[in-house]
């Protein structure tokens, strides 16, 4: 078969809404526009640990702490998921690793702002959990198999986590001024961010276009967004806070929100490195795998030995 | 019967070192050497303080002051806290990390299975079911242990770097309180001699196999468990009791 064939085969599968799987032929731009986006989404499980994990050893009691940590325990869960998917793709974890290090390969914007209060671990669970929820719900009918179904264990988890973070944000909001204020700092801090999560407007989405016709994406960027604005708004309201948008209203003929204009500047300048914690959460990835190393090595001679040994 | 301080302290110094290690083993959340063992730990961090937490509520309710599991784990002076002098050593590295938990891993694993036998029923339930979770942790622990000694010639030397210096705060283990001296008189916990023994000789043999050396030094350290903690507890305290002491008397 010639290319051409091949290929309108492949997308004659994909209008059938059948899965992709590892063994399948594809389209070499498949399987890159693929390893980039599921290595993408596996490194920013794995640096959404550090915000975090910023916070663990200060969790205010007991149970919030447990809880936190479970949580962070799933993501990196779900990194593991993720880095195992994009293997199925012809490329190993180390090599993903080592783009991230370089910087060639990215991770969420969202984690390079900082947690700066314990309410930042709720609002990082109700807003940015949440905002990925949207995300992944419609990932779970991607095209790839190996990718929907590391999104569909990955989502039963996520939904955990957003009520965990909405449940610390409510006890605050029914706490006294003092955690009233950090809540509400906490959501005016991480608004933005969270709206950014879903990517540049339709319009100006580089990949969208191929990628929805891949099926690789299901639905658009500002289309997520508006789900997450409408979800969110009347929680907000339930926890008596605010979200800092002046255009924030209801439309009645639309029935959506309205909402005001993202600030493109702030994305694309913390999309170049230039966001509060760029430079600390990749320094934090690089030296936590440059100290392993000796870890890494360790296991890989005694396998060897151990091998030798029995053979 | 035994005096209730008796088992209120003893589930203190239980409770404390759990709380304390799994303090210290959450903070390697997100600093792993690599992503499965970040999450092994976070794991073992997760049990010690499912553990803690049992604990402590079994001990509020021994005091029956009123006093909560969180008072209990955040608002008591360092003076109070009866931890083990090792759950608080810091992480340092990967091999000290692996090193401190093998030593207590080679403890609890033989203490909560005579404790999952005491007479105390209480204390016979918390201890079976924290049983399950040390068996993997030691399997864990003494698997690293094994696998760093008997890995590369750098791994060996961190290793045993470690044993050197932590061994030192295993005597203490096995020195009984006052507390714990009453809980063997009245047979509910067991004979700490006998906990010993079988420690040596857990420790004996994974080291022999992980082609590591026993320290040859008797000299211990003690204090943990009445309160004279070393430099390093103050800090762990700080970080950890900090919303608790910022905000006193709130729900979270
Ligand atoms: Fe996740
Ligand atoms: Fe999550």
């Amino acid at each position: 078969m010639t290319i051409e064939e091949l290929e309108r085969k492949f997308q004659d599968r994909i209008d059938a809404e059948e899965k992709i799987e590892a063994k399948d032929w594809m389209p070499e731009e498949y399987r890159k526009t693929l390893i980039r986006q599921i290595s993408q989404h596996a490194h920013s499980e794995v640096v959404g640990m550090l915000p975090e994990g910023n916070w663990v050893t200060r969790a205010p009691n007991l149970k919030r702490k447990a809880i936190l940590l479970a949580k962070i325990q799933d993501e990196a869960g779900h990194g593991l998921y993720l880095y195992s998917a994009a293997e199925t793709l012809g490329v190993e974890r180390d090599s993903l690793i080592d783009d991230l290090h370089s910087g060639k390969a990215k991770y969420s914007s969202i984690f390079n702002y900082p947690a700066i209060s314990w309410a930042d671990m709720g609002a990082i669970g109700w807003l940015v959990d949440g905002a990925a929820i949207m995300n992944q719900v419609a990932l779970c009918r991607t095209s790839y198999g190996p990718y929907a179904r590391a999104m569909v264990r990955i989502c039963k988890e996520e939904s955990f986590h957003q009520r965990q973070g909405y449940d610390i944000l409510l006890s605050l909001s029914r706490g006294n001024a003092a955690q009233k204020r950090m809540c509400q700092d906490a959501i005016n801090r991480w608004w933005w961010p969270s709206l950014m999560m879903f990517g540049p407007n339709d319009a100006h989405s580089p990949h969208s276009a191929q990628s929805m016709k891949w099926k690789i994406k299901r639905v658009s960027n500002d289309e997520l967004r508006q789900r997450f604005v409408d979800m969110t708004v009347p929680q907000c309201e339930i926890l008596g806070m605010k979200l800092p948008d002046d255009k924030l209203k209801w439309n009645p003929e639309r029935g959506h929100y309205d909402f005001g204009e993202i600030d493109w500047s702030e994305f694309n300048n913390v999309l170049k490195g230039n966001g509060p914690c760029n430079k600390e959460r990749l320094a934090d990835r690089l030296n936590a795998h440059l100290d392993g190393a000796w870890v890494r090595e360790a296991a890989m001679a005694h396998s060897e030995k151990r091998a030798r040994r029995t053979a | 019967m035994i005096p209730k301080d008796h088992l209120f302290d003893f589930m203190l110094i239980h409770a404390d070192t759990s709380l304390i290690i799994s303090q210290r083993l959450s903070e390697w959340c997100g600093h792993g050497p690599v992503l499965e063992q970040d999450m092994a730990m976070t794991n073992l961090a997760l049990d010690h303080i499912g553990r803690a937490r049992l604990l402590y509520q079994y001990a509020s309710e021994l005091e029956n002051a009123g006093r909560s599991e969180d008072e209990l784990a955040f608002l008591r002076d360092e003076l109070d806290y009866k931890n083990l002098l090792l759950a608080e050593y810091p992480n340092t590295d990967f091999a000290f990390t692996v090193t401190r938990q093998f030593f207590l891993d080679a403890f609890y694993i033989d203490l909560l299975d005579k404790l999952s036998g005491s007479a105390d029923s209480r204390l016979a339930h918390i201890a079976n079911k924290s049983l399950k979770e040390t068996q993997y942790h030691y399997k864990w622990s003494s698997d690293w242990m094994i696998r760093l000694g008997d890995g590369t010639e750098i791994s060996h030397e961190k290793v045993q770097n470690a044993v050197d210096r932590l061994w030192e705060y295993t005597g203490e283990i096995f020195q009984p309180a006052e507390c714990e001296l009453g809980m063997m008189e009245a047979g509910v916990a067991p004979s700490y001699e006998e906990l010993s023994d079988s420690w040596h000789q857990r420790v004996n043999s994974v080291l022999a196999e992980a082609t590591l050396k026993k320290p040859q030094s008797t000299w211990q350290q003690k204090g943990g468990k009445t309160g004279h903690h070393t430099e390093h507890l103050g800090y762990l305290l700080a970080e950890m009791q900090y919303m608790q002491r910022a905000y006193p008397g709130l729900d979270w």
